[in-house]
């Protein structure tokens, strides 16, 4: 243990650092795109409908694991050469971006379509109807949904060091492979990674506590 | 107009046409997009049919279709474990004695919060040294079975919970113990409620068998990393891989939906798949 305070806490930091930065551009970014298919998969655009529909099915149903080694390793077969840590950030995001989609799709379908058609018999076109009527309450339905997708996202970033990318799972087995402190180095890291998710969990409740509507 | 949302009001005249422009100008975005993919794989030579000749060749193909059956021994060996192991922890955390419903709940909670990744590695790395050093298919099962059963714990439980409390309390009423009352009456429904929701995991733990690759286990992944390093052909190799991978789990997907409809059909109620998979990954939403 003292080892690991004294000589490691740096590298435990950069990698925590690391492990952070991939979840939170990936799911930041999978959330934006799980928005735009959402929107696909409600509009009255056949095609972008049925395109929206087909990536869902693929993404959600693909091994992260595999999707990674396809990006990485098979992006620079056909020309097109991008670093490792973005590499992995596209496969998080591609698989992160199916789920964000069915979360913000089934949280529009829980406002009631009577209100939506209460909302337009007065009146009400589309733009004040999303503002509203459906976003104020979709987002709410949402909140915890979202945790749950965050703390996805939080541990497919391990998946990076499949690659050898030193975030948080990579940088604890190298350190095992030079220290060889047994459990100790492994249960650092799953304290870690038990930390943001509870704590992402938390928040979330916090949240939804705060902004729950009683009927 | 049924599968879009009702926010989209049925369209008149005006916005019919600007509904076919915008047909129109999408398939030629997406054929565009399609275009572009193609001849990216075409210029870089990817397309070429000795490219892809190693693997339809007889023996690669056994060897793949063997993979896959490795596959699903993983899957099976892990579900076999997580589904017991999940109802014990579920029971657990809804128990009334907190000495045994604590536990329960660290062992959940941790396990949900905990990379598959990470514990395949302790395995692998840590627990050799303290003189546990299973064959490479226990690395890879026992982790994934670990990680299941906290989530099928949250299954359960969610099912136990989703069911009117008066159930619970009627059995009590009429003279049951608690285990009886239990065992009896609410284990036999909540059951029955969550089936959908249990097989729809299983993707899950077909998905996370692919850690072979990190394990060598021959399984699907690493069977394809064998090929790779054999014959070069990579994108092509992972590419079948990938698509065998997604519809076994389009299948099974599948096959939970046709369960959920024909469930909630015959008690005449709700889905209970969407209550309960609404899940990236690894964890179902409480």
């Amino acid at each position: 243990m003292r080892v690991l305070l004294d000589d490691y806490v740096g590298e435990f930091a950069a990698a925590l650092g690391l492990t952070a930065q991939l979840t939170g551009v990936s799911f930041v970014l999978a959330v934006a795109i799980g928005l735009v298919l959402a929107t696909f998969r409600i509009s009255p655009i056949a095609p972008l409908r049925a395109f929206a529909t087909v990536y869902v099915e693929i993404f959600r149903n693909v091994p992260l694991v595999a999707l990674v080694l396809l990006v990485v390793y098979g992006l620079p077969e056909i020309d097109i050469n991008i670093d490792f840590v973005p590499s992995v950030i596209v496969a998080m995001t591609a698989v992160g971006a199916a789920f964000a989609c069915e979360t913000i799709r089934t949280g529009i379908n829980t406002v009631d379509v009577g209100q939506v058609e209460a909302a337009r018999s007065i009146g009400l076109t589309f733009g004040p109807i999303v503002r509203t009527i459906v976003a104020p309450q979709a987002v709410r339905s949402m909140i915890s949904p979202f945790v749950t997708l965050f703390i996805g996202v939080l541990l497919s970033s391990s998946l990076a060091a499949v690659v050898g990318v030193g975030e948080l799972t990579f940088t604890v087995s190298s350190i095992n492979n030079r220290e060889a402190l047994g459990l100790t180095t492994f249960l650092v890291a799953a304290a870690l990674y038990a930390a943001i998710s509870l704590g992402a969990a938390w928040l979330g409740n916090r949240a939804e506590r705060r902004w729950r509507v009683t009927r | 107009m049924s599968a879009t949302h009702s926010m989209f009001d049925t369209v008149g005249p005006r916005a019919q046409r600007w509904v076919r422009i915008v047909t129109a100008a999408s398939v030629l975005f997406l054929l565009g997009l399609f275009a572009v993919a193609y001849w990216r794989f075409y210029e870089s030579g990817a397309l070429a049919p000795s490219r892809w000749y190693d693997l339809y060749q007889p023996h690669n193909v056994r060897y793949l279709g063997n993979a896959l059956v490795n596959t699903a021994k993983a899957a099976a060996g892990a579900a076999a474990i997580a589904l017991p192991l999940g109802l014990v922890l579920a029971v657990g955390r809804l128990s009334t004695r907190w000495w045994w419903r604590w536990p329960c709940a660290a062992v959940v909670e941790l396990f949900r919060a905990v990379p598959v990744l990470l514990v395949i590695y302790i395995f692998m790395f840590a627990l050799p040294a303290y003189g546990f050093d299973p064959d490479v298919y226990w690395k890879l099962v026992l982790p994934i079975a670990l990680c299941a059963s906290a989530i099928l714990a949250e299954v359960f439980r969610a099912g136990v919970l989703a069911l009117p409390k008066g159930q619970n309390e009627a059995a009590l009423a009429v003279g049951m113990t608690k285990g009886q009352a239990f065992r009896q009456v609410v284990f036999p429904q909540a059951l029955r409620l969550v089936v959908p929701a249990l097989v729809a995991q299983a993707v899950i733990v077909v998905k996370d068998t692919a850690f072979g690759y990190v394990v060598s286990y021959a399984e699907l992944m690493h069977s394809g990393r064998v090929l790779v390093s054999n014959t070069g052909n990579l994108v092509q190799t992972y590419l079948v891989i990938t698509v065998v991978y997604i519809l076994v789990n389009v299948i099974i997907s599948q096959v939970a939906q046709r369960l959920d409809v024909a469930l909630a059909r015959r008690r005449s109620g709700r889905s209970q798949l969407s209550l309960l998979a609404g899940r990236f990954g690894r964890r179902p939403a409480p």
